[in-house]
C-alpha cells in the first residue's frame, strides 16, 4: 500500500483500503506487544442464529463470538444442536434438503449465508474433521493431497513437502513415512482420524471444525488427538464439539454450553464454565445432575 | 426356580424333539429347492452338449467346429454356419454400449446425486423399476413404433435392433448403477465436501471411482441379458436368417437366438438337434464369457482401489 502514488488517496475506495490496512497494522502491533492478555480477534460470530430441520427447530437464537487461535469447545447433551451449530459454520447443512437457517453467521464479519457466498470457497477456508474417521479409499499420500489437488494448488506448492508438513502437524509422519503409498484404510482408527486431521489442515484453512473427533477412538488414540488439538491452536482456530466434559476441560480455552432446545446457555472461558458457571442449569449439567 | 427344575428344562422333551424334527424338515426342503434349480440347468447343459458334440452318434462328429463358426447359413445341415448371427449380435451390443450406457449411467447419476427427493423424482423412480419388468415383446413394439414408423429407419437393421434392445435393458442399467452409487458411504462424500470440493469434484474423485465396479458389473450383466433377447428383434422385423455378414449400422441383421429359432423350425432332424445344440452352446459360451468378464472387471477394480 505504501508504494501507491499519493494522489490516488483522493479516491474513496483507496481511502477505505488504507483505513483497513491501518487497522490491521494496529492490531498487529498489539499482538506483538502482549498476546496473552489481548482479546483475540473474532473469527466466527453468530447473531440470532436459528436452524430448522423441516418444522423442527434445532438451534434457537444463538449468539456467539469465537476467537481466533483458540480452542473453543461446544458441549451439551445429545440433541442439543451442537453438531448442527458446527455444521452451520461451514454450511455443511446445505447438504440436507429440509434444513433452513435464519439469523446471521459471520466469518470475519461476512455473513456466510449471503446469497453471493460460495459454500465451496467457504469450506476451503474452514476445514472439518468428522466423528467417524472417513479417509478416502486412496493412498495416505493421496488422502492428504486431496484438498490441494481439488483446489488446484498442487501446481503452485511443493506437494510432497505439503503432505509431509501436514502429516507432521498431525503427529502421524513418523508412523506412516515409509508407507505413504499404502491405503489410508489400512491404518488403525486413531491413525485414520489423524490422517483426516492432516487432510483437513493440508490446505491451510483458517478454522478447523471437529465434530466429536475422538468419540470413536480408544483412550490412547484419544489422548494423542487431544495433544494434537492443543498444538493446532497455535496456527488454527479450532472449534470442537464433544460430549466428553473432561475432554472439553482439558483442551479448550473457551467453552460453549448448549442445553436442550438448541439454546446456547453459557459461553465463557473454560475455567469459568467449569469452576463457576453463571447458570444453575449449566452447573447441574457439568456436575452430572442431568444430561 | 430351583436348580433342579432348571436342569430338567434343559433335557429333551417330546415337544423339543418335534421342534428339532420340524427344523430338519425345513432345512431339507430348502436344500431340495436349491438342488432343483441347479439340476435343471445341468440337464439342459448335458442335453445340448450331447447334441452339439454328437457324443451319442460318433458318425457325425462335433457340430461346433471352425466351419460352424465361420460359415454363412446353408440348407445343408453340415454346412450351416453361425457367423452372421454372431457378428450381428456383436454389432447390436456395440450399438447398445454407445446408446444406452451414457444415458443409463447419466440418468442414474442425476437421480442419485443431483435430483432432490420430491414427488417427481419418486414417480420417475417407480417408473424405472416398473419398466425393468415390462415384457420384451412390448419393447419390440415400442422400437417398431419409434425407430421404424416414427423415424423412418428401415426395419431389421443393426441400428434399430441395437436401439430397441437398448431400450429394453436401459432400466436395468439405470437401477444397477443407482444401487452402485448408493453403496458409496455418505461419510466419503461429506469428507470431500468438507474439504471444499465442488459437487462435480466429489463425484469425479470420490463417488464414481468407488461406484465404478458396481456400475460396470450391472452394465455387463445387462448386455448378457440383451444378447439372449429374441422377441424385440422379431418385432422390429429382423430376419431369422441372414445370408450376409453385417458390416455397418444400416445392414440387415440377425442375432444368435433368432438363428437358433430358425434352425429349430427346419424339417431335417440334423438341424433340430445338432445345429440347434451347437448354436445354443455357442450362445451360452458367449454369455459365460461376458459374465466372467463382469466378475473379472469387478475384482480388478476392487483390488486397484487401495
Amino acid at each position: 500500500m505504501t508504494t501507491e502514488p499519493t494522489q490516488d488517496t483522493t479516491d474513496g475506495g483507496t481511502e477505505a483500503g488504507l483505513g483497513a490496512d491501518r487497522d490491521r497494522l494496529i492490531s498487529t502491533d498489539i499482538d506483538a506487544g502482549d498476546r496473552a492478555t489481548t482479546p483475540s480477534e473474532t473469527v466466527v460470530s453468530s447473531t440470532d442464529l436459528s436452524v430448522y430441520y423441516g418444522n423442527e427447530q434445532a438451534l434457537k437464537d444463538v449468539d456467539i463470538e469465537i476467537p481466533e487461535h483458540k480452542v473453543t469447545a461446544i458441549i451439551g447433551p445429545s440433541g442439543c444442536g451442537k453438531s448442527t451449530f458446527l455444521r452451520s459454520i461451514n454450511r455443511m447443512n446445505d447438504q440436507i434438503d429440509s434444513c433452513r437457517v435464519e439469523g446471521s453467521l459471520g466469518f470475519h464479519g461476512k455473513d456466510v449465508y449471503d446469497e453471493n457466498v460460495d459454500p465451496v470457497a467457504l469450506r476451503r477456508k474452514i476445514g472439518m474433521v468428522f466423528q467417524k474417521p472417513n479417509p478416502f479409499p486412496k493412498s495416505i499420500y493421496d488422502n492428504v493431497a486431496y484438498g490441494l489437488r481439488i483446489q488446484g494448488k498442487d501446481d503452485e506448492v511443493d506437494l510432497d513437502g505439503a503432505v509431509e508438513e501436514a502429516l507432521r502437524s498431525a503427529a502421524l509422519w513418523d508412523e506412516v513415512k515409509d508407507q505413504l503409498d499404502s491405503s489410508g484404510l489400512d491404518l488403525s482408527g486413531g491413525q485414520q482420524q489423524r490422517l483426516c486431521i492432516a487432510r483437513a489442515i493440508a490446505t491451510d484453512p483458517e478454522v478447523v471444525l471437529m465434530d466429536e473427533p475422538a468419540s470413536a477412538l480408544d483412550p490412547v488414540a484419544t489422548s494423542k488427538i487431544e495433544d494434537l488439538i492443543a498444538d493446532l491452536a497455535d496456527d488454527y482456530t479450532v472449534v470442537i464439539v464433544t460430549h466428553n466434559m473432561q475432554q472439553a476441560a482439558r483442551i479448550s480455552d473457551k467453552t460453549a454450553v448448549f442445553l436442550t432446545g438448541g439454546k446456547l446457555v453459557e459461553f465463557d472461558d473454560t475455567n469459568k464454565i467449569f469452576e463457576n458457571p453463571e447458570h444453575q442449569r449449566v452447573e447441574d449439567y457439568i456436575t452430572g445432575k442431568f444430561g | 426356580m430351583s436348580t433342579d427344575t432348571i436342569g430338567d428344562s434343559l433335557t429333551e422333551s417330546s415337544g423339543q424333539l418335534y421342534r428339532r424334527l420340524r427344523e430338519r424338515l425345513f432345512e431339507g426342503g430348502l436344500l431340495v429347492a436349491t438342488v432343483m434349480g441347479i439340476a435343471m440347468l445341468a440337464v439342459l447343459l448335458a442335453y445340448v452338449t450331447v447334441d452339439a458334440f454328437s457324443l451319442l452318434d460318433p458318425e457325425y462328429g462335433s457340430w461346433v467346429d471352425w466351419q460352424f463358426l465361420t460359415n454363412l447359413p446353408s440348407r445343408t445341415p453340415t454346412e450351416a454356419g453361425f457367423l452372421a448371427p454372431i457378428v450381428g449380435s456383436v454389432f447390436i451390443l456395440i450399438v447398445m454400449i454407445f446408446a444406452v450406457f451414457p444415458i443409463g449411467i447419466g440418468a442414474a447419476i442425476f437421480l442419485e446425486e443431483y435430483a432432490s427427493d420430491n414427488r417427481i423424482t419418486q414417480l420417475i423412480q417407480i417408473n424405472i423399476a416398473n419398466l425393468a419388468g415390462v415384457p420384451s415383446v412390448v419393447y419390440g413394439l415400442l422400437g417398431l413404433a419409434v425407430f421404424v414408423r416414427g423415424m423412418g429407419l428401415p426395419s431389421g437393421i443393426v441400428l434399430v435392433g441395437g436401439l430397441t434392445v437398448g431400450l429394453l435393458v436401459l432400466p436395468i442399467v439405470m437401477v444397477s448403477a443407482q444401487e452402485a452409487l448408493r453403496s458409496v458411504p455418505e461419510s466419503r462424500r461429506q469428507a470431500s465436501y468438507g474439504m471444499g470440493a465442488s459437487h462435480w469434484q466429489t463425484l469425479k474423485n470420490v463417488v464414481l471411482p468407488e461406484a465404478m465396479p458396481g456400475i460396470l458389473t450391472g452394465a455387463i450383466l445387462a448386455l448378457a441379458r440383451a444378447i439372449g433377447e429374441t422377441a424385440p428383434l422379431i418385432m422390429i422385423g429382423a430376419a431369422t436368417s441372414v445370408f450376409s455378414v453385417p458390416t455397418g449400422l444400416f445392414d440387415t441383421v440377425t442375432a444368435m437366438p433368432l438363428q437358433i429359432f430358425n434352425w429349430h423350425s427346419r424339417p431335417q432332424p440334423e438341424f433340430r438337434h445338432g445345429v440347434v445344440a451347437a448354436g445354443v452352446v455357442t450362445l451360452l459360451a458367449v454369455m459365460l464369457i461376458m459374465n466372467a468378464m463382469a466378475i473379472y472387471l469387478r475384482n480388478r477394480y476392487e483390488s486397484d482401489e487401495l
